[in-house]
């Protein structure tokens, strides 16, 4: 069960901040991260793909966005 | 449309954004807008707080339709987009007073980031000071951000919570067309205008108001913003959004170089003053404010577009901060700071650092 990042209701920079403590923390090699904006699913996935981490997928629930990434 | 797809979110997206901005704001400025002024979005809603009479520095009065258009425009493209997510409640009080502070920032500087890109665009120095010190305003920001400052969640609220702010500039455009200036007369109606000053400088109203819809439907898709381009490189060393920034003043050097709009140097340029300490600082209280509020004040108007009632309230502390600014004596002029700038701008950092010590949430 990959580690779920909670970012909904924040707003950039802090969906980003909270990915890139995941990656940095080294343990995880898969992570979710849920947002509820579309900038900040770009931003999210931007920079997940900026550390080298894969885009797994994104599916829509509830209103929120969830973003599967994983390490290289 | 499939909104996982958004072409704007591009490198080239971002810099296409700067470029049309880069275009259309010495264009502005050809067409009647003030120097080194075609969008300046702190100014422009100063001008707003003037036209309403919320203060009455009568050189600066004029509902800027630029300002509508950035919101409106917003609203149209995040519909268009199904982006249009109405929310509030993240520490709206805090962002009101991030906005006054900005505000009075920006006009001891004389003017907004893109303000400052634009001046520097038309050769004017003073904007590196400016630039410099919006720069420094951000670092400090992103120490906080670093330390764990947080606003906090926003909720979700009524589609009509969401529309309140566009309804507002629906509201100023009507008041406008209802209005309209009377030349030689201060006073339409409900509105003041200016006779003398960059308040009675403008382009044609469908032409500022067109230009606005686009830029805002434009910054909408791309999430432009002067501010995140500094605070992502600095955090993050992410050069998105700052290639647009930088798209924008290298174009607008280029246009205004073949418009004969370029001059460069320090003393007597538009609007404008050379006292470089207050520009650097002045700058850099406002750079601090929109790094703790999360958007400079574009970006601002575009997530009001798109639902966001803190970014709104933002933009009303912008506004309240103009009619602050001019009526007690806090904005320079071209003449230098007011008498009562300096101290403001002391005030403004003691109430950020307040905000940014104090305020810290664990989110993860």
């Amino acid at each position: 069960m990959a580690k779920t990042i909670d970012a909904r209701g924040l707003s950039c920079p802090h969906p980003v901040l909270m990915t890139l403590e995941g990656i940095k923390a080294g343990n995880e090699d898969e992570l979710i991260v849920l947002v509820d904006s579309d900038a900040s699913r770009e931003n999210v996935s931007r920079a997940a793909a900026s550390r080298g981490w894969t885009l797994d997928g994104i599916s829509e629930e509830s209103g929120a966005y969830r973003i599967a990434i994983r390490k290289g | 449309m499939d909104r996982m797809k958004n072409i704007f979110a591009g490198s080239w997206g971002i810099i296409g954004v700067g470029v049309v901005i880069g275009l259309l704001a010495p264009l502005l400025q050809k067409l009647g807008n003030p120097g080194n002024m075609g969008v300046c979005v702190a100014c422009f809603e100063r001008d707003i707080a003037g036209a309403l009479g919320l203060h009455r520095a009568d050189i600066v009065q004029y509902i800027r339709p630029e300002i509508i258009g950035f919101v409106l425009g917003s609203l149209i493209a995040a519909y268009l987009f199904k982006e249009f997510r109405p929310r509030l409640g993240s520490a709206p009080i805090v962002r009101f007073f991030l906005g006054v502070f900005a505000m009075i920032g920006a006009l001891v500087f004389l003017g907004c980031p893109w303000r400052a890109a634009l001046r520097l665009a038309g050769g004017d120095g003073n904007a590196i000071l400016g630039l410099l010190g919006l720069v420094c305003g951000i670092w400090i920001g992103t120490l906080f951000l670093k330390g764990g400052y947080n606003l906090g969640r926003t909720q979700k609220t009524h589609t009509a919570a969401g529309w309140m702010l566009p309804l507002f500039m629906a509201g100023l455009l009507g008041l406008l067309f209802v209005f309209p200036p009377i030349a030689g007369e201060a006073k339409s109606g409900v509105l003041f205008y200016s006779l003398k000053g960059p308040g009675s400088m403008h382009a044609p109203l469908l032409i500022s108001l067109g230009a606005g819809l686009l830029i805002g439907f434009l910054a909408q898709r791309s999430r432009f913003c002067t501010m995140g381009a500094i605070r992502d490189f600095v955090l993050f060393r992410q050069t998105h959004l700052l290639s647009g920034f930088v798209a924008l003043i290298v174009t607008a050097f280029v246009v205004n170089f073949f418009l004969g709009q370029f001059k460069p140097g320090f003393e007597g340029q538009p609007v404008a003053h050379a006292m470089h300490v207050w520009n650097f600082l002045g700058m850099a209280l406002s750079g601090l404010a929109f790094c703790l509020a999360g958007g400079c004040p574009g970006r601002q108007l575009f997530l009001s577009g798109e639902g966001d009632g803190d970014a709104a309230i933002f933009v009303l502390g912008m506004i309240v901060g103009a009619a602050i600014a001019h009526n007690f004596g806090l904005a320079s002029s071209p003449a230098g700071v007011g008498p009562y700038g300096i101290p403001a701008v002391v005030t403004g950092f003691a109430v950020c650092l307040f905000i940014g010590f104090t305020m810290r949430e664990k989110m993860a």
